[in-house]
């Protein structure tokens, strides 16, 4: 007996035509698209907050945001607003505009600006600089220039436990740790407390979590607000070697990253897939305690994605090629010159602005030298 | 006298004990639908009635009330929103505690046509004593039969269960109201799934306005058709005003929809006019969140037809030149008022309560909220005027649930209309910056 599979439906994505599984959302469908062909990973909608291997994330960040030029073959009028691509499902027929949107580049724009007008730009002394996803995010979609211009809020740095630092200022409430908290680990002491940009993640009065799988929070936090004790302040990430690893754990699957300086472990990470989603949790024991190599059983080099800083001057990881980004970035980026401007062509003319415009500056200097 | 559907009887003393209100005919809509009609029939009248949603939306409540999924074996519920918290509006608050066996009554019929065998109303925590008048009217109603096993022996279970909500506007959006209910943090939901097919428990919900039930009582005594001859096209019925501002008589008034904006401003019956020697600068026609409009506009449409009180004309012209029915928070500015200080408060209001849970929301309130602060004391700059307008579109449309957009109307309307004002701000910022300073130069048009 052949197994039944369901009707698969059709949707295009940016142009590019796509079957998926019912129930499958646009982002999935994007994904898809892009492992089937490296060259469109640049299609895929950024998710700042969606954590497919978290149920019921997702939705809030709004960094997806996508337009449904057609709901469905059914009914084709468009969706009234954007929607996000990471919880809204594909309908058969659905067309969905992306980077061929303008609308939606531009709402991206802004929702960057938004993330960052309370986030630190402080890069150079975060942990997370490297394989932050609002770093990617913002260099991806943002601008050089912030138009805000009052007093960030900031918050103290709290330790959760004996591993894990919380560094609120640093966090956009995407919410992943209060999900993995919630889901991954059995006693819920994890949460959101306060309203609006006041609101902070907070164990319940600063209880530490003790918590055998509560380390993942790290793990899934897309910018530097939770952070390893155990390897805070130790190295750039760009300067250490990942090599996947593994060892007999009786908490977890024990299928690890290991990130070496030189010969020594600094770090110990679960595993990511291209997406920078963990593939398995895994335990306490196995991330903060066990950091020699005698207690692993390596497998090799990690996969590192071409683009990825990590991989800087190291060819070992299998590469991938690099996706044709900077040349859509560079469609979106530049607009048409305004060319309406009359332009001088008249030599004797342009002589004399030249000359002009040189009595003003020395006129210019001058000034200031004399005050 | 205009016809009162729900304020007919307010003032016969004593009406929120149980016997006076069914001596002055209370209950009667319940001994009606439960004896004679079917749930089927009562969502049937609902929709003849043509009755809207008086929360702010405006949707057709029996359209609502048709879209409810009935799977079989599990419950449905519902829920009355009464956690009313608009900067404005107070008709909600003046109808539990002054009627509340209407409300009862209303929540018994419309659990009947639901097929609810236990009901909500969420009730806004700062209203502590009207919880209290509900309980003791909900006990009443048990102890005559109204509510509890076997209704009137008609075979029909009820429970009303109130419940205090913990004082956050967003819980009065129906997702975040639901989740508030299930006990957890009031951040609203992802839609789809609409309340409708996974509400409350993960059930079929209905989330109705307080004023909505309320009017169920009226529509099944008299018929649906009785009800949509009330009003003005597809504005039926009455609506409740809570006025407030600038004018002789504050209060929660109620009208028939259709009345004129200038009559319901200056006839003795209800506003009275402005506050003598004033006149009229600008008015928010249904709540903080809807678009602030001068006085010029809200009198007339764009077109020059005379403004009426309904959904249809008061959104006339769109944003550009209208405004929305809202939730009938009717706020009058006198040209007292500065507009600038106004949208301010506004915006700060919107900062406060926004849950944080989408980041356009989350952070654009409070940059909205800070941009306007430095207007209004004497730092701004011309640039900030546009900041505003690009800010406040860029979170319109792009948020989870409607505070977002909330939130941006005032602000981008305020601009639209007042824009001399804004830069009379930032030209004089050392005159503005008094207290009690208003521009008192030209009004912009459009």
């Amino acid at each position: 007996m052949e197994e039944v599979k369901p009707q698969l439906i059709k949707i295009t994505f940016d142009g590019i035509e796509v079957e998926v599984e019912p129930g499958t959302t646009i982002m999935q469908a994007a994904r898809k698209i892009a492992e089937a062909d490296d060259s469109q990973a640049g299609l895929v909608p950024p998710a700042m907050c969606y954590y497919k291997p978290l149920p019921s994330s997702g939705g809030k960040c709004r960094a997806c945001l996508v337009r449904v030029a057609q709901g469905s073959t059914k009914d084709p009028r468009p969706m009234p607003k954007l929607v996000p691509s990471c919880i809204t499902q594909v309908q058969e027929g659905m067309v969905v505009e992306n980077t061929t949107n303008e609308a939606v580049l531009d709402t991206r724009k802004s929702i960057v600006e938004f993330l960052l007008i309370n986030h630190p730009l402080d890069c150079p002394v975060c942990d997370q600089a490297g394989e932050c996803h609002l770093q990617d995010f913002a260099f991806e979609h943002g601008s050089a220039k912030t138009r805000y211009e009052e007093e960030r809020r900031t918050f103290d740095k709290i330790d959760i436990g004996p591993f894990i630092q919380l560094h609120m200022t640093r966090c956009i409430l995407c919410y992943r740790c209060v999900y993995t908290a919630d889901q991954i680990t059995n006693k819920r002491e994890h949460g959101v407390m306060g309203r609006g940009d006041a609101s902070e993640i907070s164990t319940y009065i600063e209880k530490a979590i003790d918590n055998d799988f509560s380390g993942n929070v790290i793990d899934v936090c897309p910018v530097g607000a939770l952070t390893d004790k155990t390897y805070r302040f130790k190295n750039r990430v760009w300067f250490t070697k990942p090599e996947d690893a593994h060892c007999d754990c009786d908490k977890c699957s024990g299928k690890v990253v290991l990130w070496y300086r030189g010969d020594e472990v600094i770090r110990v990470t679960a595993r990511k897939n291209v997406w920078g989603e963990v593939n398995e949790f895994i335990c306490n024991t196995c991330r903060f305690e066990r950091k020699k190599t005698s207690d692993w059983v390596l497998e090799g080099p990690t996969k590192v994605k071409r683009s990825s800083v990590i991989s800087a001057n190291k060819y070992r990881a299998n590469l991938v090629t690099k996706p044709d980004f900077a040349v859509k970035l560079a469609a979106t980026q530049f607009k048409n010159i305004d060319d309406s401007r009359p332009y001088v062509t008249d030599t004797e003319t342009i002589r004399e602005q030249s000359v002009e415009n040189n009595d003003k500056a020395n006129h210019r200097s001058l000034l200031s030298r004399n005050n | 006298m205009a016809r009162k559907i729900l304020t007919e009887h307010i003032n016969v003393p004593g009406i929120e004990t149980f016997e006076v209100y069914r001596k002055q005919g209370g209950y009667a809509a319940v001994e009606k639908a439960l004896k004679t009609l079917t749930p089927d029939e009562v969502v049937e009248e609902a929709k003849k009635s043509g009755i809207r949603g008086r929360g702010g939306a405006g949707f057709p409540m029996g359209m609502k009330w048709g879209f409810l999924a009935k799977p079989e074996g599990i419950p449905r519920y519902l829920v009355c929103n009464a956690d009313e918290s608009e900067p404005g509006t107070f008709k909600d608050h003046h109808l539990m505690k002054c009627l509340p066996h209407l409300l009862i009554e209303g929540m018994i019929v419309s659990s009947y046509a639901l097929g609810a065998n236990k009901s909500f109303i969420y009730v806004r925590g700062e209203l502590m004593y009207v919880i209290r008048i509900l309980e003791k009217a909900i006990a009443e109603a048990k102890a005559n039969g109204f509510l509890g096993k076997n209704i009137l022996g008609t075979g029909y279970d009820l429970e009303l269960v109130v419940q205090s909500g913990g004082g956050a506007y967003i819980c009065g959006e129906e997702t975040a109201l639901l989740e508030s209910l299930e006990g957890k943090r009031g951040n609203p939901r992802n839609k789809p799934p609409f309340p409708a097919v996974k509400g409350l428990y993960q059930s079929p919900t209905v989330v109705n306005n307080v004023e909505s039930i309320a009017n169920m009582p009226w529509v099944i005594n008299n018929g649906g058709e009785a009800y949509s001859a009330i009003g003005i096209g597809r504005s039926t019925g009455t609506k409740l005003i809570s006025a407030s501002g600038h004018i002789q008589k504050p209060g929660v008034y109620e009208i028939e929809l259709g009345l004129g904006v200038e009559e319901f401003l200056n006839s003795d019956e209800y506003c009275g006019g402005i506050r003598k020697g004033h006149h009229l600068k600008a008015l928010v026609a249904g709540g903080s969140s809807v678009p602030i409009l001068p006085a010029h506009l809200i009198m007339k449409t764009a077109a020059g037809e005379d403004r009426l009180m309904s959904y249809e004309s008061l959104s006339d012209g769109g944003f550009a030149t209208g405004t929305m029915m809202g939730s009938g928070g009717f706020i009058v500015f006198d040209e007292t008022a500065c507009i600038v200080r106004n949208t301010w408060n506004f915006s700060r209001f919107y900062h406060h309560e926004s849950c944080g849970q989408c980041s356009p929301c989350r952070e654009g309130t409070g940059w909205m909220e800070k941009v306007l602060h430095r207007i209004e004391h004497g730092h701004g700059s011309m640039h900030d005027i546009d900041l505003l307008v690009d800010i406040s579109k860029k979170i319109e449309g792009n948020t989870i649930c409607p505070l977002g957009d909330a939130a941006a109307w005032p602000v981008a309307s305020a601009v639209r209309h007042f824009r001399d004002e804004f830069m009379w701000h930032i030209t004089h910022p050392h005159e503005a910056s008094q207290p009690g300073a208003v521009y008192q130069g030209e009004m912009a048009l459009v």
